[in-house]
């Protein structure tokens, strides 16, 4: 009998190859995403020393940070140095012979969408990415982590990565949540209650009756800003939700093989008391929409109370806390509906999915923007872009008021054109609110999709619940 | 990657909690498609103003912190994104230790990539160490991997644990890759097992 293992246990376990005395581990890679970004020194480094990609297959690249998403990109791209990086990924991908999603494909984004959606990330496999935002494909029970560029070039030549097994934390959210309330509201209360040093060390697991409930796109969401806690990795184990998202998909195994591969993934459970290191547990029916009132995810507060002051804090945190309130414009005491909003960004690997379109467009249906008001919606690929056009919900965005962009990080990051100016406000359902993280001096509010879009129609930080009782 | 055996230099103050990479190399530098000359643009938007005049107050930009090659900093250093845009940064302008009470991983992981020393110091160490870093003038603090110590202008001396593996790879300023491929072997026959156990993969 081997001792009862987590989750984590059993994925890590399966992809050892070589283990060091000192618990140093070659650990095997079944899939590498690739972007334009983090990749260049990585590709330059292999030609320089005469190397290969060793699994080309297993190897899927495509521009996602750099691309503009007006409608008009296929003109190319205008700053020379964001198309030098999009057409080095060209290069890069013909030459070594990976899987490539040009900028022109219908199925190209945000490479933590397309791989999903293309039936890339499987459950139990290990999935690697030259991007923090990799703990995404942990929905799927996947290991997935970001990786930096020197590990990219490991993974290309190798197919491996050296590690070190991470600690086991447990993320329970117990019981249903309340109407108005969603992934992302649940994955800003945990880094809320842990702070974003709270998971460093560790990979989590989500589970729960609240994270059970969560559909596919809800379980992105959540295992996404995983990162933003700390943690290497998030992870939920399959269910029967997974193999219905993954049947099908042009990379999923079919007859025979898709019968092996789910009888494998029933296997990806923690076993009855197998050991956490950590656990945490929040009532999903405490957890309120929550916004962003500073410069790190952990500022959080449930749409119902206040600009906190300094003096709330201990240690450094009392330091930090002035400088993202005077970063922010705010005033301790100020109520948190009472900021007023100037920039609306739906769209990133966060929230830029079908599922998440729906929710702000049921919002939007028949009502418009805030006057003066600039909003944005940017799917998170060319697919869930022709989907939503398909489910008329791109018409209800841009009868709101909204742009009805093509796919691409845009101003998760702004590393494009689409940037906040200095000053500028942004209810924004991406998942970072460092300081100039959205363009130098622009302040960044994280919300939901329903919350954005509310914030959208009233001009303020507004709680979502207020609009839905309209519609009912 | 250049070897990291002792050094000894001026270490910068920067007691700011969660400094992420965002604020240690802003995005419009990770256009690149090179390691080098980032060092410029490092914590960009605090050194400089929008038309690109030097903060005076920012730590980097007063001497004798304007070669310091050790930053002392608050905690959870390094966290957000995966850019090793970051070490490299720190690295160009000549940064080769970092200390803190604690690392965001990947940026933990990214350091020794690149020949960078990250030390995890419980706070009252790096409460000492800072106020060390403070004296500035020709205070020099010194960090010797070999003996895994750092010690202060004032000559107190400090214990600091780093991992076996990646000590060796530092102090010989060896390559991951050509490590690695030495084990190609198993790497083969590892995926050569996996495809019978998981052919779909
Ligand atoms: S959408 Fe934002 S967080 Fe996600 S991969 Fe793109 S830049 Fe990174």
């Amino acid at each position: 009998m081997t001792a009862p293992r987590t989750l984590y246990d059993k994925i890590w376990d399966d992809h050892v190859v070589h283990q060091a005395e000192d618990g140093t581990c070659l650990l095997y890679i079944d899939r590498h995403l690739v972007h334009e970004v983090t990749s260049p020194q990585a590709f330059e480094g292999l030609r320089m020393t005469g190397r290969k990609v060793r699994a080309p297959e297993k190897t899927i690249a495509v521009p996602d940070h750099n691309v503009p998403t007006t409608l008009d990109r296929a003109k190319g791209i205008e700053n020379e140095e964001s198309r030098i990086q999009v057409e080095a990924l060209d290069k890069n991908a013909k030459d070594f012979g990976v899987n490539y999603y040009p900028v022109s494909d219908v199925r190209q984004g945000i490479v933590h969408i397309v791989g999903p959606e293309q039936g890339w990330t499987l459950p139990g496999m290990t999935v690697v990415c030259g991007d923090s935002h990799t703990a995404t494909h942990g929905a799927f029970g996947a290991l997935a982590h970001g990786i930096g560029t020197s590990e990219v070039e490991h993974v290309l030549a190798t197919q491996t990565l050296i590690q070190k097994k991470s600690k086991n934390m447990k993320v329970e959210v117990t019981g249903k949540l309340r109407p108005g309330v969603t992934a992302k509201d649940i994955t800003l209360a945990v880094i809320g209650k842990t702070g974003t040093a709270g998971g460093t060390g560790y990979v989590i697991e989500y589970c729960g009756e609240a994270i059970r409930d969560l559909s596919m796109e809800g379980r992105m969401t959540v295992c996404n800003m995983a990162i933003e806690g700390g943690a290497r990795a998030g992870l939920i184990a399959p269910d029967e939700k997974t193999f219905a998202y993954c049947m099908g998909r042009p990379h999923a195994p079919k007859g025979a093989a898709w019968e092996a591969a789910v009888s494998y993934w029933k296997t990806l459970f923690t076993d009855e008391g197998a050991h956490f290191d950590k656990v945490i547990t929040l009532k999903g029916e405490e957890i309120e929409p929550v916004v962003t009132w500073g410069t790190s995810p952990e500022d959080v507060l449930p749409i119902s109370g206040v600009v906190p002051s300094p003096e709330d804090f201990t240690g450094g945190k009392v330091e930090a806390a002035r400088r993202s309130l005077e970063y922010m414009g705010l005033t301790p005491g100020q109520k948190l509906t009472d900021i007023k909003i100037d920039t609306v960004f739906i769209g990133s690997c966060t929230n830029g999915r079908i599922e998440d379109l729906r929710a702000a467009a049921a919002i939007l249906k028949g009502k418009k923007v805030a006057p003066g008001m600039r909003a944005m919606v940017v799917p998170g690929s060319g697919l869930v872009r022709a989907q939503a056009e398909e489910e008329g919900l791109a018409q209800i965005f841009i009868d709101a008021g909204f742009e009805w962009r093509l796919a691409g990080c845009s101003m998760c990051l702004a590393m494009n054109p689409d940037q906040l100016s200095p000053g500028e406000r942004c209810a924004s359902t991406s998942n970072r609110n460092f300081e100039g993280r959205q363009g130098r001096n622009g302040r960044t509010h994280l919300v939901s999709p329903g919350m954005a879009a509310a914030a959208a129609i009233t001009g303020y930080l507004t709680d979502v619940r207020e609009l839905m009782a309209e519609t009912v | 990657m250049d070897k990291f055996t002792k050094l000894t230099g001026i270490a910068a103050p920067m007691p700011l909690v969660n400094i992420d990479t965002d604020m240690i190399i802003p995005k419009q530098f990770l256009k690149t498609i090179q390691r080098s000359g980032l060092g410029k643009n490092l914590f960009d938007e605090m050194r400089y103003t929008q038309d690109g005049a030097e903060i005076a107050d920012f730590v980097l930009n007063k001497e004798p912190y304007r070669k310091a090659e050790i930053i002392i900093a608050g905690d959870n250093f390094g966290c957000g994104s995966s850019r090793e845009h970051a070490p490299w940064a720190l690295l160009d302008f000549g940064i080769r230790c970092v200390i803190s009470t604690s690392f965001a991983d990947i940026f933990y992981n990214n350091c020794f990539k690149n020949g960078i020393l990250p030390i995890v110091m419980p706070q009252e160490v790096v409460d000492v160490l800072m106020e060390d870093a403070r004296k500035g003038g020709n205070a020099r603090m010194v960090v010797d991997l070999e003996a895994q110590t750092v010690s202060t202008s004032d000559g107190q001396s400090f214990a600091f644990s780093v991992d076996p593996f990646r000590k060796h790879c530092l102090l010989n300023g060896l390559d991951d890759i050509g490590l690695t491929l030495e084990k190609a072997t198993a790497i083969d026959s590892f995926e050569a097992k996996a495809k019978t156990l998981r052919p779909w993969i």
